[in-house]
């Protein structure tokens, strides 16, 4: 039942993963996912809660890592490389594949420190006045906040600790921005910010997006990745990835039963 | 399907007797109030016969030269009123310990929270607090008896007592404070911000010391400054190790008298109620009252301009 998309020769690939299962101890929370992330596009997971999307996010950078309990196999590569093989560098790989988080989570800093602090930890040479204005304009919160560099970065309202901490991830110049659920905490004009921004991005990054709001997944994304779980005989659900396609194919005439229920709202 | 509205009958299955719970609660209230009456009652009885035997103190000595003197003989033919005596000793034998107890305190605090796994955390912050109970009559005894030879063997100059040793064994004996309520401090950090700072890629230390350290701060200075006000107050280890010599100075090899030690020595003695050796009893707790004090006014000041809301 799992697949990659069809037409995915037209792009490079950025990310693959082959066979990839995540458990959390000994349940399976996602299993055997097969899926080719093209670069420069727009990737969104969609799919009921607890269907496994943070989880197979998380892998791409290998945050994982950081979850005692859990264990990946299979295969991923980015670009071509094997990111799980030994002789990479998780903190290496984290710069080149940077993440935006659910909940903002700016840090306890200025806006400035905020965005100055990677850079900074990177070993950045370059001018950091010119890099803090540059990563605040990419993220469409320069004008909002180029009078209150100094203030705390605790001190914006939700959409712009958001769109700081995007500022913030693309200020080291990673090569993938993901995002989970970016937008879930945020309201709707925040929400559509943070939309223009990521097509901007797209020119530079790619990006993939876990959202629960179906709108969004067919305004937004190229592709579209349709997850769901099963109940396992242990009484547990496992998730799985359902159906990955271009997206107006996902929303207009998907292959599997479910996802056309999905994507119309016609599901649990 | 209509949804019945409840009928006279059904209403008089419900008999809540309203009038019972309003005694009740108006009984604890009262009970509580009077508890909370006695507690601030204690605290302004304390204070107040604090202020009115240093007013009359300080009728009989001038304040400047309370202040001013250089040196410390209360209980002697010819008095001398020096505060700065007693308090150079307090000062010299907290920093000390202070100096001990927050580096090992925070790396205890660091380890835990965050390089240990759940399993020893749970076992080892138990172990810690009980180490904080440990009778001080006994750090005491530990700083007289084994320190303070063992330093004599490479300080040739160290006298019996003396603040260094005392200073040390205090700090011992408030680091398990520092490391536990730093602890606390450092754990609650949410675990978001470590998140974003890994996801620029930052390592494990990069992410302690530029993130969670600064994000834990208010709650760090204030378990160091709760650390220091025990250091002050600290009456046992000092008075057992430290001896009982008004030395004005920072000098730390030789013996040396608290405030503490001098509160213990007049209060062992038959100060007459009324004298000027009673009354400078009252004179010294004031001066340690206001320092805790001013701990404690800085602390909260810190805290309340430091800490960080996370909702
Ligand atoms: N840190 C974790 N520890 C244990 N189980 C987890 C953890 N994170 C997620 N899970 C479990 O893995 C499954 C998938 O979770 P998640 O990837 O967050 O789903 P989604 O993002 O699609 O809502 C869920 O059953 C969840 O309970
Ligand atoms: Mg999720």
């Amino acid at each position: 039942m799992t697949q990659t998309a069809g037409a995915m020769t037209a792009h490079k690939i950025a990310f693959q993963a082959e066979k990839l299962s995540v458990s959390y101890g000994s349940t399976m929370a996602v299993k055997d996912v097969f899926l080719d992330i093209p670069q420069n596009q727009i990737v969104a997971f969609i799919g009921p809660s607890g269907c496994g999307k943070s989880t197979v996010l998380r892998c791409f950078n290998r945050m994982n890592d950081l979850i005692p309990s859990a264990k990946v196999e299979g295969r991923i590569t980015f670009k071509g490389q094997d990111i799980y093989d030994k002789r990479v560098d998780a903190v290496e790989l984290r710069r080149r594949v940077g993440m935006v988080f659910q909940r903002p989570n700016p840090f306890p800093k200025s806006i400035y420190q905020n965005i100055a602090f990677g850079a900074r930890i990177n070993g950045y040479q370059g001018d950091m006045d010119e890099l803090v204005e540059r990563s605040l304009r990419d993220a469409a919160l320069w004008d909002e906040v180029k009078d209150k560099l100094k203030a705390s970065g605790l001190s914006l309202s939700g959409g712009q600790q958001q769109r700081l901490c995007i500022a913030r991830a693309i200020a080291i110049e990673p090569e993938v921005i993901l995002m989970d659920e970016p937008c879930s905490a945020l309201d709707p004009i925040s929400t559509l910010r943070v939309e223009e921004l990521m097509q901007e991005l797209k020119q530079k990054y790619t990006i993939v997006i876990v959202t629960h709001n179906m709108q969004q997944a067919s305004r937004t994304s190229d592709y579209t990745a349709f997850y769901n779980a099963k109940a396992t005989d242990q009484g547990g659900k496992m998730g799985y990835l359902v159906e990955y396609d271009r997206t107006e194919v996902i929303f207009q005439q998907p292959a599997q039963q479910s996802t056309q229920e999905y994507v119309s709202g016609r599901f649990g | 399907m209509t949804v019945q509205s409840p009928t006279t009958q059904s209403q008089s299955l419900w008999r809540p007797n309203r009038d019972r719970s309003r005694l009740i609660q108006s009984v604890v209230k009262f009970i509580c109030g009077a508890f909370a009456a006695v507690s601030i009652v204690t605290t302004l009885g304390i204070v107040a016969t604090l202020l009115f035997e240093t007013i009359s103190f300080l009728q009989e000595v001038p304040i400047w030269q309370f202040l001013t003197d250089r040196k410390w003989t209360p209980l002697f033919a010819s008095k001398e009123f020096g505060i700065f005596v007693l308090v150079s000793a307090t000062v010299m034998i907290s920093v000390i310990s202070i100096l001990v107890a927050m580096p090992l305190g925070l790396l205890a605090a660091i380890c835990l929270s965050e390089y240990a796994t759940p399993r020893t955390r749970k076992i080892l912050k138990p172990v810690l607090e009980v180490l904080a109970g440990v009778p001080t009559v006994v750090y005491g005894y530990f700083a007289l008896l084994t320190v303070t030879p063992f330093l004599q063997t490479f300080l040739p100059n160290l006298k019996g007592f003396n603040s260094i040793s005392a200073g040390l064994v205090l700090g011992v004996m408030i680091t398990p404070l520092v490391a536990s309520l730093s602890e606390d401090a450092i754990y609650s950090v949410p675990q978001r911000l470590r998140d974003g700072a890994y996801a620029l890629g930052t390592t494990k230390r990069e992410t302690i010391v530029s993130v969670v350290l600064p994000a834990a701060l208010s709650g760090i200075v204030s378990s160091l400054i709760l650390a220091v006000s025990r250091a002050v107050g600290e009456t046992m280890i000092v008075t057992l190790a430290a001896g009982a010599n008004p030395t004005l100075g920072l000098n730390p090899l030789v013996p040396v008298m608290t405030m503490t030690a001098f509160i213990v020595q007049v209060t062992k003695g038959d100060a007459v109620h009324g004298s000027i050796a009673y009354q400078t009893l009252f004179a010294v707790g004031t001066t340690l009252f206001l320092i805790t004090l001013a701990l404690n006014i800085f602390s909260f000041w810190f805290v309340r301009r430091f800490r960080e809301k996370y909702d």
